[in-house]
């Protein structure tokens, strides 16, 4: 075990937004109580994967320092961030984080040269003297993805392909020589043909850079073939935690359950367990209300319990699973291995 | 019986401005035909035209894009239309809605957001057949939402009030009022996460089970044709590169760029290296010559610069546009 912090910890931490009107309205909690973290010295893939409304972008959010928790800390290498308030600090903090954001032709002005953003990052970050040091530093990023400064040089967004784009916008995010990357749906708005080359490029910073990645995704095949670990997120929650074999292959929770069985696999003689008629949500507000397991309204297995309150986290063989089911389980595994 | 029959279908976007003008074959001469009874997949990835032919097969060619060539013929039995002929005003009165229908991509621009949901109904029913008895509208309205399994809630609610599966379900119900005989799905579940398109899909697929009419359902998701379609046609830059019953396609697909398709698709249980096509996909406007997908097919031959393949049968009901395959099986 190293004694070093570790590079992120989230400890139970909680955003509540409040919506609706100044009187009435109603407090809805996006993130609740969430824990995980990454150590400095394993790089890893951490996917946070969830449907729409899960919380995985205000968690990014969160992490970004683009919003304080409500209850709970963020420390990353040990340190608060919410303390950090002046600017220069901030500065060495997004040095370490940097952001990838979903649609790249949306991170990128229609109207501005894509090099000039990779320049300015240098220029923002104080990484070079000159020009021409700069030069150096943008197309040592640029390699590191697979293009050259000479291939992007003096291109607008729209004279690159979508991959190519969100390749540019991968190296931007490298300039400062991160420790970790938060890539919020990077490949959801990139061409089938090309989404691949993105996927396996995280998977290569990882190897080769050592850089830490945050992969928040809602496609779960993805998930499964880039990343070490998955935290799988409902309405606020991580229900199930763990090593992604084990969460995508094993699931424990009956809504991750739900979540594997509805991927579609691209084999026609499949067919019949996702043809399976499932019971679907009216409105998302209810679920964000419930009290106790937000998933009991369509879960299959549901007991009185689970309508009372929050469920417990269980550790059931590698995964961490907050569900009622379990909670018996551990007692008694608990109670064999006393002496 | 065919439904639709489309015959080399040319459609281009023509625009000219300070003297430059500009063409982009976004659909290059297509044939293919639907019948009744089927569901079929239309896969491709952004920009290969198949919006444009979407558009066009349903009436909605405006300027810049122009039906260059080719035909559009529909047989719905007791009536007959050409689309590239019909009048707006026939279109509107015989066609729209009651034969063929639409479910976009993002159903919160279909529905009116300041009106509850059972308004945008009357608007619609009221626009194609007169409502004359008010009470009648209401019970039969009631009755296709719970046909369809919808809670008859949904009705007094205002589109935001809904989640969005239950948005793009109600969009699927409004395009479903009249039966129509052709329901045109347009990326009906991308926006969705994983559980509610699934919800969507099964409800699409009970919706064409009952009434026997015929989904075109385009997407780019492979793993959505492999449990939805009955048939599948791949396009690449304007073009059919090959057309297979969904098993088929999936199990022996032999153009390069459907085996790339299905074989880079990811799946859970599995952890072999995928990997992407060199290069990125044409520019509709100044496409390469011979076979479009040259300059990233791992197997080009001189033969596929120049000269373009045609879609031929290969097997009865499978059509390839590759010159490998067309030699293979000379």
């Amino acid at each position: 075990m190293s004694t070093s912090p570790k590079l992120l910890d989230v400890q139970h931490v909680t955003v509540e937004f409040h919506i609706g009107g100044l009187l009435g309205g109603a407090l809805l909690t996006a993130v609740n109580d969430v824990s995980f973290s990454l150590e400095s010295d394993k790089p890893e893939i951490f996917t946070l994967a969830g449907e729409s409304g899960s919380g995985k972008t205000t968690l990014s959010r969160l992490l970004l320092r683009d919003l304080e928790p409500t209850k709970g800390k963020v420390l990353f290498e040990g340190r608060d961030v919410s303390t950090i308030r002046k600017r220069s600090e901030f500065i060495e903090f997004i040095k370490k984080v940097q952001p990838v954001f979903q649609n790249p032709f949306e991170t990128f002005s229609p109207l501005r040269r894509v090099e000039a953003y990779l320049f300015d990052t240098v220029k923002n970050f104080r990484m070079a003297s000159n020009r021409r040091e700069a030069a150096g530093i943008v197309d040592d990023a640029l390699r590191s993805v697979g293009l050259s400064l000479d291939e992007v040089r003096q291109r607008y967004p729209h004279e690159l392909s979508g991959g190519q784009i969100q390749r540019v916008s991968v190296a931007r995010a490298l300039i400062s020589q991160p420790k970790l990357i938060l890539a919020d749906e990077p490949v959801s708005m990139v061409d089938a043909s090309l989404r691949m080359e993105i996927v396996n490029l995280f998977q290569k910073l990882r190897d080769e850079r050592g850089v830490s990645v945050i992969y928040i995704t809602h496609d779960l095949a993805t998930a499964y073939y880039i990343s070490d670990r998955i935290a799988i997120m409902l309405r606020g929650y991580i229900v199930e935690s763990g090593p992604v074999e084990d969460v995508l292959e094993r699931p424990a929770h009956p809504y991750t359950q739900l979540l594997k069985e509805s991927v579609p696999e691209p084999t026609p003689s499949k067919r019949e367990s996702w043809a399976k008629h499932i019971e679907l949500g009216v409105t998302e507000i209810k679920e964000y209300g419930r009290i106790g397991c937000k998933f009991a309204g369509r879960c299959p297995k549901v007991m009185d319990i689970c309508r009372q309150a929050d469920p417990p986290d269980v550790q059931v063989g590698r995964q961490t699973v907050k569900c009622y089911l379990y909670s018996e389980h551990v007692e008694k595994t608990e109670a064999g291995t006393q002496p | 019986m065919t439904l639709l029959s489309v015959q080399n279908l040319h459609a281009y976007y023509k625009t000219e401005a300070y003297g430059i003008s500009r063409t982009v074959r976004a659909v290059d001469g297509v044939s293919f035909d639907l019948f009744p009874n089927e569901i079929y997949g239309v896969a491709g990835e952004s920009s290969c035209g198949k919006t444009t032919l979407i558009k066009v097969i349903s009436g909605s060619i405006r300027p810049p894009l122009k039906a260059i060539e080719g035909s559009v013929n529909y047989n719905f039995g007791d009536y007959q239309a050409d689309m590239l002929k019909i009048s707006q005003e026939e279109l509107r009165r015989n066609i729209r809605w009651k034969r063929i229908s639409y479910v976009m991509q993002g159903s919160m621009s279909v529905l009116n957001p300041v009106r509850k949901v059972i308004k945008t109904f009357q608007d619609i029913v009221d626009t194609h057949e007169r409502i004359t008895d008010k009470k009648e509208f209401l019970e039969k309205t009631r009755a296709h939402i719970n046909r369809l399994g919808l809670p008859t809630d949904v009705l007094n609610a205002y589109p935001h009030q809904l989640s969005g599966g239950m948005r793009q379900r109600v969009a699927i119900a409004l395009a479903t009022v009249f039966q129509p005989a052709l329901i045109i799905a347009d990326e009906p579940t991308t926006a969705l996460d994983v559980v509610v398109q699934r919800g969507v899909l099964h409800m699409i697929k009970d919706i064409q089970a009952a009434s026997k009419n015929t989904v075109l359902l385009v997407t780019h998701d492979m793993a959505v044709h492999a449990n939805v379609a009955d048939r599948v046609m791949i396009m690449y830059a304007g073009r059919i590169v090959e057309e297979a019953p969904t098993e088929v396609i999936f199990n022996t697909p032999l153009h390069p760029y459907t085996q790339h398709l299905i074989n880079s698709l990811p799946m859970i249980g599995e952890k072999s290296m995928k990997a992407s096509l060199k290069g990125s996909p044409p520019n509709l406007a100044d496409p390469p010559t011979g076979c479009r997908f040259h300059p990233r097919c791992p197997y080009v031959m001189d033969e596929c610069r120049t000269v373009v393949p045609e879609l031929v049968s290969v097997k009865e009901r499978h059509r390839v546009a590759c010159h490998l395959v067309k030699e293979a099986s000379l």
